[in-house]
C-alpha cells in the first residue's frame, strides 16, 4: 500500500485534515472519511455530474479528483448550503418546482446550479441548460430542474 | 483504484527527473479527466502519479497581440474561453474547449493533456494544428519544441521520448484578416465523443474576397489527428467560391482513413469530413468578415 498524504483543507469553511492513501478520490473522502454523504456516486468516471462539488470556486466532479490534491484547497459541497434554520435559495427553488423525484442526481444539480448562480447570477435558459448538461437525471425531470434553477436565479 | 503513489512535483526539471526515472509506470497528472478514469479502469498500470499543477510554467496563459500565446499544459479549458482576448485570437481553439466534456469537466480538463492523451477523437487536436501551434517539451537533454501535427503517433502515443513532458503549447499571433473555426459532428447536443472533428483557421486578403492561405486539420478519421495539407494548399492565393472551399473539402476526404464504429460507419465519416471541412471553412471565413 502506498504511504498515505497528510492533507489539509477547507471544506464548507472549516478548517479539516485528513489522511489519504493516493489512489482515493476526493468523492472516497468525503464520504468515506469524512463522513459527508451528499455528493454521490453515479458512475464514477465523469459522466453523471452526481458527484458535483465546487473546488477553490470551480464546478469539478469528485470523482475525477484525487483526496491527496486538495491540500490547501478549497471545497464547497451540498453539507455546506443550508444555515441551521433555513435552506439556500436553491434548495428552495428545487423544493418549490418538484425538481427532484430519485434525490440521487440532486445535491450534484444544486452545486452545479450553485456555481453558475455564483458566476452568472441571471442566466438564461439556454445557459442554464448547457451549464447543466454534465449532470444527468434519470428519472428524466430535466424541465423541472431547468425551472428551479431559473426560479432560484430570479429570487435571489 | 489500483495502488500508487502521489508526488506533488514543484518543477519542470523535478518532474523531468521523476519520468525518466520511473519510466512507463509513471503519468503525469493535470486536469485527470481522463488519467483517473484510465487508472481506475485497468486501462492504464502505473504506480507514480506525477501531479504537474504546482508548477509555474505549465500553470502560464499568457497572451500579447505581437508575440501570441504561450498556453501551459495544465491550464484548464475554462481559463481560456473565460479570457476574452484569447477568445477573439483564436476562436477555433476556444470552440473546441467549449465543447469538451461538461462544465465539471472544463473545469480540470486542458488542451495540454487532451493533446497528451493523444486520443484520435480529441477536439483540441485539430484546431490546434489548423493554428499551426507548437509543442514546448521538456526532457532530460533539454527542451525542444515540435509541431503539433507530429505530436501524435497512434490512439494513445505521442511523440514524448522518456522522461520528456509537454510543457506548454506556444500560438503564433493572430495575423490580420485572419480567423479559425472549429466543429464536430455528435449525435447529441453535448457531453460526447466526436464521430468527426474538423478544424480551420484562414488568412484573407484587406478585400476579404480571397483566401491568402488556409490550414484544416481533421479528428476522428484515421489512428491521429491529421493536418490536411494539399487540401489546405488548394486555398492558398484562392478567391473565396463555393468551387475552391468544395476542392479543398474533396482534397480533406481523400486523406481519411476512418473506421467503423459504434459512432459512426466509415462512410458515413468520410461523408462528414466533406461537410465539416466546408462548415469550419465557412466558418473561419465569416468571423473574419464579422470583426470588419
Amino acid at each position: 500500500m502506498a504511504r498515505k498524504s497528510h492533507v489539509q483543507t477547507t471544506i464548507n469553511g472549516e478548517t479539516v485534515e485528513f489522511l489519504c492513501e493516493p489512489r482515493q478520490s476526493l468523492l472516497e473522502v468525503l464520504r468515506d472519511e469524512l463522513h459527508l454523504t451528499g455528493a454521490k456516486e453515479g458512475c464514477n468516471n465523469g459522466n453523471c455530474g452526481a458527484c458535483s462539488v465546487i473546488l477553490d470556486g470551480r464546478l469539478v466532479n469528485s470523482c475525477l479528483v484525487l483526496g491527496a490534491e486538495i491540500d490547501g484547497k478549497s471545497v464547497e459541497t451540498i453539507e455546506g448550503l443550508a444555515e441551521p434554520d433555513k435552506l439556500h435559495p436553491i434548495q428552495d427553488a428545487f423544493l418549490e418546482n418538484a425538481a427532484l423525484q430519485c434525490g440521487i442526481c440532486t445535491p450534484g444539480f444544486i452545486m452545479s446550479a450553485k456555481a453558475l448562480l455564483d458566476k452568472n447570477p441571471n442566466p438564461t435558459e439556454h445557459e442554464v441548460r448547457y451549464w447543466l448538461a454534465g449532470n444527468l437525471c434519470r428519472c428524466t425531470g430535466y424541465d423541472k430542474i431547468v425551472r428551479a434553477v431559473l426560479d432560484a436565479a430570479a429570487a435571489t | 483504484m489500483q495502488a500508487f503513489e502521489y508526488i506533488d512535483a514543484k518543477t519542470v526539471s523535478e518532474a523531468v527527473a521523476l519520468l525518466d526515472d520511473k519510466g512507463e509506470k509513471a503519468r503525469i497528472l493535470a486536469g485527470g479527466t481522463d488519467l483517473i478514469v484510465q487508472a481506475r479502469e485497468g486501462r492504464r498500470t502505473l504506480d507514480w502519479m506525477i501531479d504537474i499543477k504546482s508548477i509555474p510554467e505549465v500553470n502560464v496563459l499568457d497572451f500579447d497581440s505581437e508575440t501570441g500565446l504561450t498556453l501551459g499544459a495544465a491550464v484548464p479549458c475554462y481559463r481560456i474561453y473565460d479570457d476574452e482576448a484569447i477568445c477573439n485570437a483564436y476562436p477555433g481553439l476556444v470552440d473546441a474547449t467549449k465543447i469538451i466534456g461538461g462544465t465539471a469537466i472544463q473545469g480540470r480538463a486542458g488542451v495540454g493533456g487532451n493533446l497528451c492523451n493523444a486520443s484520435p477523437a480529441a477536439d483540441c487536436i485539430p484546431p490546434l494544428i489548423a493554428l499551426n501551434a507548437t509543442c514546448a517539451i521538456a526532457g532530460p537533454n533539454g527542451e525542444r519544441e515540435i509541431p503539433v501535427e507530429e505530436f501524435c503517433t497512434g490512439p494513445g502515443q505521442t511523440a514524448l521520448a522518456k522522461g520528456e513532458m509537454l510543457v506548454s503549447l506556444k500560438l503564433l499571433a493572430p495575423q490580420q484578416n485572419s480567423s479559425s473555426y472549429y466543429l464536430r459532428f455528435i449525435p447529441r447536443n453535448e457531453m460526447d465523443i466526436a464521430v468527426v472533428g474538423a478544424g480551420a483557421s484562414v488568412i484573407l486578403d484587406d478585400d476579404k474576397q480571397r483566401i491568402v492561405s488556409a490550414r484544416i486539420a481533421l479528428g476522428a478519421v484515421a489512428p491521429t489527428p491529421l493536418f490536411a495539407e494539399e487540401a489546405s494548399e488548394l486555398l492558398s492565393d484562392r478567391e473565396i467560391t463555393d468551387d475552391a472551399i468544395g476542392e479543398a473539402a474533396q482534397a480533406a476526404q481523400a486523406i481519411a482513413r476512418p473506421i467503423s464504429d459504434m459512432r459512426g460507419t466509415a462512410e458515413q465519416r468520410t461523408h462528414l469530413v466533406g461537410v465539416l471541412t466546408r462548415r469550419a471553412l465557412n466558418g473561419a471565413i465569416q468571423r473574419v468578415k464579422d470583426t470588419g
